[in-house]
């Protein structure tokens, strides 16, 4: 029987991605000298779980490579190996190249052996170096040997049990009864590092050969916290096919190893006399914490109550909920409308429907809503790097990590942040002598936090370095030719140039930060996602570069606005104030185009009817009112006939089944059920100056 | 689409001819009802209309094939269908005179429809067939209208935005 395993590839590389995330954080928080074993664990069971599926599904490069790195991770975890400065950055590497791997082949894409080689080697070298112990690395084993002393050790470093040796030695029909030694063999590689030893013996001839029989036997090696009931359950359908034993010397067979013996196996030995009944041989039972622990670790690895739902169906339900929504308020119209004797009950029934109806579509919005620590995770990892890359100490703080974005926002605030994270150590934080000799702690703290701010979600990057240098910025501009050299700026006018296309003022290009890209891609894609970038900074003491985003995509909110009979959407974060026009406030420029006075400035005056060719109610501007909105730094008076009112509105593409309209963001669909279009403003600003230029 | 047997085939009447589409095209047939503009768009475009939460471009049939326009009235349907473009599967309604019926349209009878002059002119047109003596003209929708949304989403701003100023 076949089953095609590609269905399976996406679950596994989408685990395999989060297992290495998790891998990742876990390496983070190792201590070199004393690790925490339950840290080398999760370590551990990533390293494993991705080796079991990569074979599994045919990865023998990646299934190859995981298995070095488990080796290595084992010695760890059997306390044979110190984890030390090198061993982490190994193990990091490691992750990279597994990431990489992975990639690769999602993409159906070569790898890239010589790196993969490379590292494997590298680890395979640490491996047999580990019997050569680095000073720093002594002191850590020795202690873990006192430790080991049974009724000694504490729940640190609890000695570990012998492992089980179990052997297998099937009867010749043992195929033809259904049974599959392959399949039990992974089954047992899942309870834990498996040493397999094929004894084949007793294979006949090739000529002899009756493919529908096995021959093989086998002698396998399971660590002991495994329970002997689980070894069981992987051969209760093999029983009364096979010759099984399953034992457990007294002796740890860890002394051996360490004195650079082989570990003695049943294969050395002579086959054992047959005996159907295994459990007459009965191990030892294993040692009381044995299972609890292992439970305890079943249930760390275990999901909390969570399952995975595709975001396709998740926008299906808002789809629904959203409709709900539009019949609910066309009822409620309708039912304003009543009269009589069950007028009242009927109003009673639908406010309680109303109320409903919002629980449902928070609730729902909600189940979008993922924490920004999925996005935070990857800055520790980062962080660390660069500091080292760049000989500086840093110190990473995360808070708020907990607060909730919608998952497209947070898709895509991840490149802004890494953005602002790299420019703060780069550029913010100084290297320890000069902190030093500016009388600062030598170590720099880089500060990411995330928190709700009215309808908002505010995540600010901040750090303890030397802040804007507003003098450099202004002599850049000028030589730019981006600030005439005759003007002055304000502080904050100078802090806003960093954000102005191919401002950079790195004495020198690194490959961390100082192309010119950077801080207007950050500002534009925080733009895109309907938020803003804010800096502030204090010479000598730092910056704080504050990104403030919508809650969610699916929601803006919105100043509705009426132009003769068609009803637009205005983003309120767009509009700068909304206001009444006297006839005497507005200039004509060479005839045609209109220029209003506002607070000292002149804006242009876009005719939101002339713009979208609608028949407006009133076409002299003191009749209707202009909304002063801004976009990409540019502001404009927009007029419309009258405003209608604030809500919230769900927005909804137009692409999907029509295509990009210039100056529309997208469409919404307004409590009578009609189609209401959501202005962009930055893109009606392109739009009328491509037509004024017409 | 299938080459042997029958399929089924929406019929609807524009003027005086009477088209159909394949009915597996069909997604629902609601009456008129008014829509949002939208700008810069070609003029048969009506505008959009929201369909159970989404929102779905109106094309005025009579307008595509350079009819008379006719007042909308309550027989005025509008037929949503879905048509494949390269950039996937897009639903769009086009308004209509009336609806007629479902038909059973046997592949082979259907006559390749003749050529006139510019191939651009009849492309759309998958062939004719007669049903209960009446021609039906069978449309390939993804060519009538797909072309047209792929050409309004594709060239946005700038060419319909130039008409307009113009």
């Amino acid at each position: 029987m076949t089953v095609d395993l590609t269905q399976f590839h996406a679950a596994f590389f989408e685990e395999s991605f989060e297992a290495l995330d998790a891998m990742e954080a876990a390496l983070l928080k190792l201590d070199v000298g004393s690790p925490e074993p339950e840290l080398i664990n999760t370590i551990f069971r990533v390293a494993h779980s991705i080796k079991g599926g990569s074979a599994t599904f045919g990865f023998s490069d990646i299934a190859s490579f995981t298995h070095s790195l488990e080796t290595l991770l084992d010695e760890l975890r059997g306390g044979r190996m110190a984890v030390t400065v090198a061993v982490s950055d190994l193990l990091l590497k490691s992750v990279d190249v597994l990431r990489a791997m992975l990639r690769a082949v999602q993409a159906k894409q070569p790898i890239d052996a010589q790196r993969v080689s490379d590292l494997q080697f590298d680890l395979e070298v640490a491996i047999a170096r580990k019997d050569e112990p680095p000073a720093a690395a002594g002191p850590a084993v020795a202690a873990a040997g006192a430790l080991s002393q049974p009724g000694v050790g504490g729940e640190a470093a609890a000695p570990k049990p012998p492992r089980w040796r179990v052997r297998f030695h099937p009867y010749r029909e043992l195929l033809a009864r259904g049974n599959d030694p392959l399949r039990m063999l992974r089954e047992l590689a899942a309870l834990g590092e498996l040493e397999v030893r094929v004894d084949a013996q007793m294979l006949p001839p090739l000529a002899d050969i009756n493919p529908q029989d096995c021959y093989l036997a086998w002698s396998l090696e399971l660590p002991g916290e495994v329970s002997e009931e689980a070894i069981r359950q992987v051969f209760e359908w093999a029983e009364g096919d096979c010759d099984l034993t399953i034992e457990r010397p007294a002796c740890a067979p860890e002394g051996l190893r360490e004195a650079g013996l082989p570990p003695q196996t049943p294969a050395a030995t002579p086959a054992q006399p047959t005996h159907q009944a295994a459990a007459a041989q009965s191990p030892p039972p294993p040692r009381p914490e044995a299972p609890a622990k292992q439970e305890a670790s079943v249930s760390a690895l275990g999901d909390s109550g969570s399952i995975r739902v595709s975001v396709e169906k998740i926008d299906e339900l808002m789809n629904t909920v959203g409709e709900l929504v539009i019949t609910q308020a066309m009822l409620s119209q309708l039912g304003s409308h009543f009269d009589g004797a069950d007028a009242e009950k009927l109003r009673g029934g639908l406010a309680q429907l109303e109320r409903n109806m919002r629980e449902l579509q928070e609730s729902v919005m909600r189940v979008r809503m993922l924490p920004i620590s999925f996005v935070f995770s990857r800055f520790p990892r980062m962080v660390r790097d660069l500091a080292q890359r760049l000989g500086k100490q840093i110190e990473l703080k995360l808070t708020g990590e907990q607060t909730e974005l919608d998952k497209t926002v947070l898709e895509k605030i991840g490149d802004p942040l890494v953005h602002l994270v790299r420019n703060c150590i780069d550029h913010g934080i100084e290297s320890p002598e000069a902190r030093i000799a500016a009388g600062k702690s030598g170590e720099g703290t880089v500060h990411l936090d995330a928190y709700h701010r009215g309808g908002n979600i505010a995540v600010e990057v901040s750090d303890d370095g030397g802040g804007l240098d507003g003098e450099r910025i202004l002599a850049k501009a000028r030589d730019r030719g981006l600030v005439g050299a005759g003007d002055t700026l304000t502080d904050a006018e100078v802090n806003e140039l960093i954000f102005l296309p191919g401002f950079s003022t790195a004495e020198k290009t690194t490959d961390v930060s100082g192309r010119g890209v950077g801080m207007d891609v950050v500002r534009r894609n925080v733009k895109q996602l309907g938020g803003k970038v804010e800096v502030r900074s204090e010479r000598g003491r730092g910056s704080r570069f504050t990104i403030t985003l919508p809650l969610t995509l699916a929601i803006v909110d919105g100043q509705s606005v009426a132009v003769g009979t068609e009803t637009y959407i205005v983003p309120l974060i767009s509009i700068v104030e909304s206001m009444q026009l006297k006839s005497t406030g507005v200039t004509r420029l060479s005839g045609h185009s209109e220029v209003l006075s506002f607070r000292g400035d002149y804006l242009p005056i876009i005719r939101l009817h002339e713009l979208f060719g609608v028949e407006p109610r009133s076409r002299a501007l003191h009749e209707g009112l202009v909304v002063v909105a801004e976009g990409d730094g540019r502001r404009v008076g927009l007029f419309v006939d009258d405003l209608l009112g604030q809500q919230q509105v769900v927005i909804k593409s137009l692409e999907a089944n029509y295509g990009h309209i210039e100056g529309v963001s997208g469409a919404t669909i307004l409590g009578d059920g009609s189609v209401a279009l959501i202005l962009d403003v930055p893109g009606l600003i392109r739009a009328a100056s491509t037509r004024a230029a017409a | 689409m299938t080459t042997d047997g029958s399929h089924q085939v929406l019929t609807f009447v524009l003027g005086n001819e009477t088209y159909g589409v394949d009915i597996l095209r069909v997604q629902e047939i609601r009456g008129w009802s008014a829509v949002t503009k939208i700008p810069h768009a070609p003029a048969h475009v009506l505008g959009v209309l929201n369909l159970r939460g989404s929102i779905v471009p109106i094309v005025d049939l009579r307008m595509r094939f350079a009819l008379e326009r006719v007042e909308y009235t309550t027989v005025t349907v509008i037929i949503v269908m879905s048509v494949s473009t390269p950039a996937g599967r897009r639903d769009f309604g086009v308004v209509v005179d009336g609806v007629s019926d479902v038909v059973d349209v046997n592949s082979a009878e259907v006559k390749p429809a003749p050529e006139l002059g510019s191939r651009s002119a009849t492309d759309y047109i998958r062939g004719l067939v007669s049903v209960a003596e009446r021609m039906v003209v069978l449309l390939d929708i993804d060519r009538l209208i797909g072309r047209d949304l792929a050409l309004s989403a594709g060239a946005d701003g700038d060419e319909a935005l130039a008409a307009s100023a113009a």
